[in-house]
């Protein structure tokens, strides 16, 4: 099943969904002819897409809309925190290549505020899928919460079985207590990779896919500060208001300290090239990550 | 429409100005915008708009949003009138025991959105009238702009998308009382020729005296004005209508009365004398 398929089987189950788009249309290609009742492209009006996806909601519909993450949660920024936030509809907004995802396009598509700009928004919840499995198990969930819902669409293939999605809840993979690197979104594969390196090197590490950021699982966050010597907190995301945030939020809220290394975008925007070599050359593939890590704990 | 009519609207605009005017004495609110469309507020509830007391959450009913926002006063005095909300609350006004504020929100019963942030409703009542078509529903949909609303870009992509989905339900009211907060609005980005341009965008516009009842009557009974187009209509009207003494005056926008000022103002009202202001002009919010 891909992305497109999941979400016409589900649009077609219930006359209330309309799929929107503001002409990005990669996803949905085919949605145009499958659901032409059920199916609106504004053109390149992000801010129209999202205020027409409020009136939508008013009248009882259910909105899915498609964008490049960063003109949606940029552009349209304000008419989602006001007609969607404010109003507390269950708009989702599904944005495309987040993050690394976004290669070669250059700093104006890179979406690496975008977790930080919709988790400020009242009301509004946000899915970070690990991979397109990841992805499809939770976008029925999406869709059936009534809450309005930021979807970072994230189509890579998965490595891993997950479990299923509950909104909330964080699923962990392996119970290290050296380090836990709590990650989200499509670095959560190098995640994978970089455990399996420092395991070898004598490391025990556990991986902690987030899944949703808002509301986050605090739960798990809180386990890992506790029972691990390190903590990482690992995104394709600037520093500031995404995951790294959340933990320190957290941390400060219950009162704890633990040794912390952020692995994100220091306020820059990162080097546009083709994913593999944006990771070896921003330091965010598993062997990087893990060195990283190694060089935190004391090693050589 | 017949002389009664006219003397019934003439009447129930005449008690809406004197909320309006009541409002600017407590907390203050933008009383030259709200007397600029109080006259088209009132004839929209009593004789256009499909929709009473009892049919604001019907899915059948005609939607009116306020996208400007800042001249719900005039909304707010139209349904104490239509006896939809108690006039007590009106002294409530910008309290924080009530949510009656210097901008519309859904809280109060008949306010279909909130707005404030221009530039918004006309994409918002679009996805409502998109929605009404495709339930096969014959409702109206009514957003009523600000002249000065129409700098923002978003209403010219909203316009695009509205024409192209051929929205022949959803009637787009222009406020043209000239002003928008600190200027006349053709002495900064002018908007003239107004109606052509919404012309160029795919709406079928006309223009109208917004304080003449009868010929809003002919003009609105026209609506739709053209089939698989939305309908424009360019209420031309005066900022302040109804008070001399701060009509079509750039610097009375959001004013903030004193009691006696107001006192003063229902005089002027009244006919009997013209008030004479001495609070801060151009308090800009």
């Amino acid at each position: 099943m891909t992305y497109e398929d999941t979400l016409h089987e589900i649009v077609v189950s219930d006359p209330r969904f309309m799929v929107l788009t503001a002409e990005n249309r990669a996803a949905i290609r085919s949605l145009p002819q499958r659901i032409p009742e059920q199916f609106l492209d504004t053109g390149i009006t992000e801010q129209t897409m999202i205020g027409m996806a409020a009136g939508l909601a008013l009248r009882h519909r259910i909105p899915v809309t498609h964008a490049l993450a960063t003109f949606l949660t940029m552009r349209a920024f304000e008419f989602v925190r006001t007609d969607v936030g404010l109003a507390n509809l269950p708009v989702k907004l599904v944005g495309a290549f987040a993050g690394f995802l976004s290669e070669a396009n250059g700093p104006t598509h890179q979406a690496v505020e975008d977790v930080a700009l919709m988790r400020g928004i009242p009301n509004m919840n946000v899915f970070c899928p690990a991979d397109e499995q990841d992805m499809l198990l939770g976008l029925p969930v999406v869709l059936k919460s009534a809450a309005p819902f930021y979807l970072r669409y994230n189509n890579l293939p998965a490595r891993v079985e997950h479990e299923p999605v509950l909104i909330g809840k964080a699923e962990t993979f392996g119970d290290g207590a050296d380090v836990a690197i709590l990650t989200y979104g499509m670095l959560f594969s190098q995640a994978l990779k970089a455990k399996a390196i420092l395991a070898d090197r004598g490391v025990s590490t556990r991986v902690v896919n987030l899944r949703t950021l808002k509301p986050v699982d605090e739960d798990v966050l809180l386990a890992a500060a506790k029972e691990c010597s390190l903590v990482v907190t690992l995104e394709d995301h600037f520093q500031t208001g995404g995951l790294f945030s959340i933990f320190a939020e957290i941390l400060v809220k219950h009162q704890r300290i633990c040794r912390t290394l952020p692995i994100c975008l220091k306020d820059r925007w990162f080097k546009p090239a083709l994913l593999d070599d944006v990771l070896e050359f921003e330091g965010f593939t598993g062997k990087a990550i893990s060195q990283k890590i190694f060089t935190q704990l004391g090693g050589k | 429409m017949n002389k009664e009519d006219i003397k019934n609207l003439e009447a129930t605009a005449f008690k809406v100005r004197e909320h309006i005017i009541r409002m600017s004495g407590k907390g203050g609110c933008f009383i030259g915008a709200s007397l600029s469309c109080a006259d088209l507020i009132v004839y929209l509830y009593k004789h256009f708009l499909n929709v009473t007391r009892e049919t604001l959450a019907d899915p059948e009913r005609d939607y009116l949003f306020l996208s400007k926002g800042h001249d719900v006063p005039a909304l707010y005095g139209t349904f104490v009138e239509l006896g939809w909300l108690a006039r007590e609350r009106l002294d409530d006004h910008v309290k924080t025991n009530d949510s009656i504020y210097w901008h519309p929100n859904r809280s109060i019963p008949g306010i279909e959105f909130h707005s404030g942030s221009l530039g918004h409703l006309l994409s918002v009542s679009s996805g409502v009238a998109l929605d009404c078509k495709l339930q096969r529903q014959t409702n109206r949909v009514v957003v009523v702009l600000g002249d000065g609303e129409l700098n923002e870009g978003s209403i010219w992509e909203g316009l695009l998308v509205a024409s192209t989905y051929k929205l022949d339900n959803l009637l787009i009211i222009v406020d043209r009382n000239r002003f928008q907060a600190n200027m006349a609005t053709e002495d900064l980005l002018p908007l003239e020729p107004l109606a052509d341009k919404f012309a160029a965008f795919g709406c079928s516009a006309t223009a109208v005296n917004g304080h003449d009842f009868s010929a809003m009557s002919k003009t609105l009974g026209r609506f739709p004005m053209e089939v698989g187009k939305p309908t424009v209509v360019i209420a031309e009207t005066t900022r302040g209508k109804g008070l001399p003494s701060i009509e079509k005056r750039a610097d009375r926008w959001f004013c903030m009365f004193s009691q006696a000022e107001v006192d003063q103002l229902l005089r002027e009202l009244h006919g009997v004398e013209r008030a004479r202001l001495t609070s801060e002009t151009l308090v800009v919010r």
